[in-house]
């Protein structure tokens, strides 16, 4: 399995990405820079990793969205190959229009970093066919503007299609209330595009995959892609 | 071409240098300064950079051991880890910025210290902090823990490094001067350390990073003076901080590190290009000369004077190879960072500062740092105070009703509202997130990792600034211990009030000299720090406030031991002696409202006995978990370590004396351990072959804490006083801890 993790002026969790990928892959990612325009030959799986690209001065993401390399990371997407786009990475998704709705402040307006519960929403996907059905997974997030939304017929359209990767939920895997850190509409913690070869998420499963740091419930979604790609 | 003002003696007085101040440079230079000069001497020669009261009293520190590399005098201090790999790391305060602007000037303090720590060519991997708030009761003290939680937080997340442990606390005394201490913590091979010293006649220097704008100009002139009523009127003194390009400048500084092209680096922080460019040079024994013209300016029409003070954020300075100059300049490019060389080394040993080819400063470089006035200011010794005796001390409240005031009080209460908002994850190597004794940080893969701590007791040091200064720099190396590290070194940042006010002089220097006491008595010698003086508004002090950063190494992660019960059934043993001292407690400031009488003392050698004896416990793995006993003692160590694991415990018999007093009481060299019920008695005999007090007190287990004589309270109980104060009260509620403050 071939990936490639893009870094962006201030992208700052591409190491943990990488990491996580050499440890599911036995294999180093390549990382690419944010003004290249194409993609190494051979790539299965594109990482946009999580930080604060262009310091999130304008919207989060907006300007990464429009960097040089978006576009090879759309055709990479288009011919279905496999994008995962993480925290800050899933807002780049999001304003480049890969994937549909924004990330707005969360609703306490404040930046949020602690240990989340969330429920693997569906299993028959590239990403997470190494969790159980309905798996509660504990992972890390950390960002101020994960509260997702989107139009009505959107939501709509995600729910209807199983688009919804994961759900902020409590350690019984119940959604809603204070188990909700951002006010994300439906409790969405993270979606899939039509095809579900590109999934968004504002959690951090790159940092919970040891033991000693908090757990390893990050690892299945690394092992998910790995297993798909070389299958 | 503007015309500088005229030196008058108003001119002198508003640079913050006193008419004797300024006969020493007439003296020096043979001549009067320019205007521009005048500048440079005062961001010199102020407080904050020249250390002028300070520095008798620093030089009784300890800097030394086989394992420190670098002492205080570099941007950072260095200390060997083993492995080839150097532990770099510094503390420094930003708070008369921070109380006139608490986002930006928090943010920015942050920043400094990172590139502190970067510039010698570590990468950050931890960042810590120690705050200090007026009374939750104050009417701006909201909005100051909000400004500068956000502002901490929103420089560390962007800028990509864990912040993973601090101290917040409260007191009257910081209604008009909070405190903000920022610490930083990265790592190097050890033969790849940085440093400012100059080298080589003719050499490029360079100017790397964020433009020159008029933001900051004096901003270490107002570090040095003390608050008046017009303090908001200097907001625009304050800096605004970008963690974006501050992240750009790490990354482009370390890839041109590797390059070898780079000679000296040397951050631009308090006083900027002034300062920072004087100490290449002084250090290097060599001239600067400087073509303002070339500086990369952010607003037009600067003056000279405006450049060599401008504190703008983000910048650099460096001595390049000339070979390599091309190379360097690329890799700052591609980064989108500005390069620009903007003067060269000479061998004239004068400072020379060029505008639109007028030579507008010509000074002798050495002399602009060696020759700052040196004060040997009168100080008072603060007079000893009774010791409380416990028996007189009645407690006005039941003891179960006194613990859980003092788990939802202020200082005590849990600080995760606070650290919530800070990054503490990122890295993937937090191994002890924020709300233990000591985080733990591992390095790259492991084993080995950092143990990392802020401590001090500020109301210990007003009442006996000897016993306070050691108890902080003991407590400091206590938390270290707790989750089992090798305590190694201390960065210091020194917060006090008027060195011209005997007392507070008197408060400075008998905490350094308890701080000093500690540190050499315990091996953990003073490698980096800052000393931030004049911390006062309208005549009234804060409270002396040496803030200690301790670093210490954790030989295998693995073995880190945290501060919550692990298991039900396992046997809690103290470790340490309770007389039950109540002086300066905490319960005796909430539960009384007295803030009286002597801070419990100090024995260094029992400290480090006690402490050797928990740490092998843990190094081991015979502890399953450790917790330190610090404010509000052995009642709210116990519930904080049920707290932490939602376990409760049965305490069958407590220490001799009144109970209120051997449950709240401050006893110093103390910790809290549980171990398997089997191996209790070999860990109790151990302890008595070796010297050192432990008792069996009881067992983990069950809902509740159940106290001998007490009401059982249940754990979630306990939990909800501990965890929903401070949220409470940032939300504009006034709960109970937090009115009488």
């Amino acid at each position: 399995m071939r990936a490639a993790v893009i870094l962006f002026p201030g992208s700052n969790r591409e190491g943990d990405a990488a990491r996580a990928l050499r440890q599911a892959t036995g294999r180093q990612p390549d990382i690419v820079w944010h003004a290249d325009h194409d993609l190494p030959a051979g790539i299965d799986l594109v990482v946009l990793p999580g930080g604060f690209s262009y310091g999130d001065y304008l919207r989060c993401g907006a300007i990464a969205g429009r960097a040089p390399i978006m576009d090879a990371v759309r055709r990479h997407a288009n011919r279905g190959g496999l994008v995962l786009g993480i925290c800050n990475g899933f807002q780049i998704l999001c304003e480049s229009g890969v994937l549909p709705g924004v990330l707005m402040r969360n609703a306490n307006m404040h930046f949020v970093c602690r240990m989340q519960h969330l429920r693997v929403e569906r299993r028959a996907t590239p990403f997470t066919s190494s969790y159980k059905p309905h798996q509660i997974i504990k992972v890390a997030i950390a960002h101020g503007e994960g509260n997702y939304e989107a139009d009505d017929p959107t939501i709509e359209a995600l729910e209807k299609d199983g688009r919804i990767a994961f759900r902020y939920c409590d350690s019984e895997g119940v959604a809603g209330g204070a188990s909700n850190p951002n006010g994300s509409r439906n409790d969405i913690a993270g979606i899939y595009s039509e095809r579900f070869n590109v999934l968004g998420l504002m959690p951090h499963p790159e940092n919970l995959i040891d033991p000693l740091v908090g757990g390893t419930d990050g690892r299945g979604l690394f092992e998910s892609i790995a297993g798909f790609a070389t299958a | 071409m503007q015309t500088e003002p005229a030196i008058t003696s108003e001119l002198v007085a508003a640079h913050g240098l006193k008419p004797d101040e300024y006969e020493r440079i007439v003296g020096l230079i043979g001549r009067a300064p320019t205007f521009t000069e005048l500048g440079i001497f005062s961001a010199m020669w102020n407080e904050h950079c020249s250390y002028k009261s300070s520095r008798i009293h620093l030089r009784k520190l300890p800097t030394s051991a086989p394992w420190v590399i670098q002492g205080p005098g570099e941007n950072a201090g260095v200390i060997d880890i083993g492995d080839g790999q150097v532990c770099i790391f510094k503390m420094e305060s930003h708070n008369h910025p921070s109380f006139i602007e608490p986002y930006q000037g928090a943010a920015t303090g942050v920043g400094g210290i990172l590139r502190d720590v970067f510039t010698m060519g570590a990468r950050p991997i931890a960042c810590l902090n120690l705050l200090r708030f007026g009374s939750p009761t104050h009417s701006k003290t909201r909005h100051l823990v909000a400004g500068v939680v956000a502002g901490i937080g929103g420089y560390g997340n962007s800028f990509g490094v864990p912040t993973v442990g601090g101290s917040t606390g409260f007191h009257r005394a910081y209604d008009g001067n909070i405190l903000v201490n920022a610490m930083a913590v990265g790592l190097a091979r050890r033969d790849e350390i940085f440093y400012a010293k100059a080298s080589g006649i003719g050499n490029p220097i360079v100017y790397l990073g964020s433009k020159t704008g008029r933001d900051g100009i004096h901003g270490a002139t107002m570090a040095s003076a003390s608050f008046e009523a017009d303090a908001e009127e200097k907001r625009p003194t304050v800096q605004v901080g970008d963690p974006f390009s501050e992240k750009l400048l790490l990354e482009a500084c370390l890839e041109l590190m590797k390059s070898g092209a780079v000679i000296a680096i040397q951050d631009m922080g308090a006083a900027g290009l002034t300062s920072s460019a004087v100490e290449m040079g002084a250090k290097g024994n060599l001239g600067i000369e400087l073509d303002l013209d070339r500086i990369p300016c952010r607003e037009i029409g600067m003056t000279a004077y405006e450049m060599m003070l401008s504190e703008s954020q983000e910048r650099m300075l460096m001595v390049l190879t000339p070979a390599k100059e091309k190379e360097a300049e690329a890799i700052f490019r591609k980064w989108g960072l500005d390069f620009a060389v903007i003067g060269k080394t000479t061998d004239t040993l004068r400072f020379v500062v060029r505008r639109h080819g007028e030579i507008m400063a010509d000074l002798p470089i050495k002399e602009l740092g060696d020759e700052a006035p040196l004060y040997d200011r009168p100080h008072l010794t603060t007079p000893k105070r009774p010791k409380i005796d416990p028996v007189a001390t009645p407690a006005p409240v039941s003891n179960d009703e006194a613990l859980l005031r003092l788990l939802g009080s202020p200082d005590i209460c849990s600080k995760r509202w606070v650290w919530e908002q800070y990054d503490h994850l990122i890295l993937g190597n937090t191994i002890i997130a924020p709300g233990g004794d000591a985080a733990v940080v591992r390095i790259e893969d492991g084993p080995k990792g950092l143990a990392l701590t802020t401590d001090v007791n500020a109301r210990y040091c007003a009442a006996d600034p000897v016993e306070g200064g050691k108890q902080a720099v003991a407590e400091a190396w206590r938390n270290i211990t707790a989750v089992g590290g090798r305590p190694l070194a201390v960065t210091d940042n020194l917060n006090f009030g008027n060195p011209e006010r005997p007392e507070s002089m008197g408060q400075f220097v008998g905490c350094l000299e308890g701080v000093g006491e500690a540190c050499r008595a315990l091996d953990f010698p003073i490698v980096s720090g800052n000393v931030s003086l004049y911390n006062e508004t309208q005549g009234a002090g804060i409270l002396p406030t040496p803030a200690i950063g301790g670093v210490g190494v954790v030989d295998d992660v693995k073995t880190a031991c945290g501060a919550g019960f692990r298991m039900a059934g396992e046997a809690i043993l103290l470790i340490g002696e309770t007389e039950g001292w109540l002086g300066q407690s905490a319960w005796l400031a909430l539960i009384c409202g007295r803030e009286e009488g002597a801070p419990p003392p100090v024995n260094l050698a029992v400290e480090r006995r006690n402490g050797d004896f928990v740490r092998s416990l843990v190094v081991d793995r015979r502890a399953s978990a450790v917790h330190d006993l610090s404010e509000g003692g052995l009642g709210v160590a116990l519930a904080e370590m049920a707290i932490a694991s939602g376990l409760g415990a049965e305490i069958a018999a407590l220490p001799e004396g009144p109970a209120h007093a051997v449950l709240f009481g401050e006893d110093q060299a103390r910790y809290l351990v549980t171990c398997a019920a089997d191996s209790a008695d070999a860990i109790l005999k151990q302890a008595a072959d070796a010297g050192v007090p432990a008792r069996r007190l009881g067992m983990t287990g069950g809902d509740s804490l159940r106290l001998p004589g007490e009401q059982p309270i249940l754990v979630s109980i306990l939990r909800t006083a501990y965890e929903t104060a401070l949220p409470s009260y940032m939300a504009g509620g006034t709960p109970d801890g937090f009115a009488n403050q």
